[in-house]
């Protein structure tokens, strides 16, 4: 842990902590005292985020891989498709599915800023942020791809979406061959957060 | 034309992709809370942290670590709007580290 | 989706405006200038470069998904088949005759 509790139930930082890490909690406890905004906005905020993560875009994909009827819902209406799976989507402006197939791949980046589909996957992977990924993405996307160990002939077409203003992506990937003896569980499992961004395909086989 | 620090798609000499991921230290949360928070209670707008962002030094942006940018620029924000002033924010700092001893 | 109010259609070919603003521009700088087509109306949404600095974001411009040949884009050598596709605004956009 990185921060202590006062009397108040306040965490506050150590000194050990940067100059912009302790500033948080300066301008938390500004906020809290202005009545800007409440502790509880805060735990909200905290618990809402804990409760994204990429197992909610598996299940989508999962239920897209084995339900067609799914699928074309989740294309033309993503977000009333992922409120039928008790997925909130609400909080995205405009949500959008890439969809792979044996032909085309789609792979998302934010090369202005880190723009991520939060509300549904959680937050972003470090590597989605990191200047390489923003630099690299749109001129050498098959390299990038290559790098998280998928290799594509020049026959496949790659399609990298800058995503750069209101629209937040979500690639559903391919499901791999051989897997139709699988549950829709089962499944889930070989849909990781990397194949939803599109710089890999889901898993061949099960973990 | 001048290209914003922010805008590096196609920049070269990126090198390969850093796939390790870092645990969020409890900072990282509470910046990111708080952010949410004040767009939730339509304080700010992404858009105007976004520009904070691009606004900022040049190699402050590229030194700052991720959540440190999203710090500056939540007070950047808030300065702007009257809703915090920079003293403040210093003299809570100084009463934290008085509390816990100098750094 | 949104209604959309803007000049372009799916499959116009359009070029972005090569042109360098001060303020919050949310279109790149390596697709400035660039040649493409609109694959997707996405509709009408709030201008980010009002709401950058506190503005309303109101007239509301459309929003674009505009596809681009990589090789348009950084030259030959791409994979002619790839493509980098960009969501633009309508005022960021010039028809071609």
């Amino acid at each position: 842990m990185s921060a202590t509790n006062d009397q108040h139930g306040h965490e506050h930082p150590r000194h050990e902590l940067s100059h912009y890490a302790k500033r948080i909690y300066a301008i938390r406890d500004l906020l809290l005292e202005k009545g800007v905004i409440t502790e509880k906005d805060i735990q909200c905020q905290i618990e809402y985020q804990e409760a994204r993560s990429p197992a909610n875009g598996a299940k989508i994909v999962a239920r897209a891989w084995v339900d067609s009827e799914f699928k074309a819902r989740l294309i033309a209406e993503p977000k009333a498709a992922c409120a039928e799976l008790g997925i909130d989507a609400a909080a995205l402006n405009e949500f959008v599915i890439l969809e792979n197939t044996e032909k085309v791949r789609h792979m998302v980046v934010c090369t202005l800023c880190s723009c991520y589909p939060r509300p549904i996957l959680g937050r972003p992977p470090d590597w989605y942020k990191s200047f390489n990924y923003r630099q690299r993405s749109v001129t050498d996307p098959r390299g990038v791809m290559r790098e998280f160990g998928l290799v594509l002939p020049d026959d496949v077409e790659v399609r990298v979406h800058d995503s750069t203003a209101d629209i937040r992506y979500l690639v559903l990937p391919l499901r791999p061959r051989g897997t139709e003896g699988l549950s829709e569980a089962e499944l889930a499992k070989l849909v990781t957060r990397d194949s939803m961004i599109g710089v890999m395909d889901a898993l061949p086989t099960l973990p | 034309m001048a290209r914003g620090h922010h805008d590096v798609g196609g920049l070269p000499n990126a090198g390969p992709i850093e796939q390790t991921q870092h645990e969020l230290s409890d900072w990282e949360i509470m910046a990111d809370a708080v952010n949410q928070a004040l767009g939730v209670r339509g304080i700010k707008r992404t858009d105007e942290m976004r520009r904070a962002r691009e606004e900022m030094d040049s190699t402050a942006y590229r030194d700052m670590t991720y959540y440190e940018r999203w710090i500056a620029s939540i007070e950047t924000i808030l300065i702007e709007k009257g809703i915090l002033k920079k003293e403040e924010i210093d003299s809570k700092l100084a009463e934290f580290e008085k509390k816990w001893g100098e750094p | 989706m949104n209604p959309a109010s803007g000049r372009f259609k799916q499959g116009d070919t359009v070029r972005v405006l090569n042109e360098d603003r001060p303020g919050h521009i949310r279109t790149p700088f390596y697709i400035r200038g660039k040649v493409g087509w609109v694959e997707r109306v996405y509709g009408d949404f709030l201008n980010p470069e009002s709401l950058a600095f506190g503005g309303d974001g109101l007239p509301k411009r459309t929003l674009y998904l505009v596809a681009f040949n990589q090789a348009d884009v950084w030259g030959a050598g791409q994979p002619p088949k790839d493509k980098v596709l960009v969501d633009i605004y309508d005022h960021w956009l010039e028809p071609i005759a």
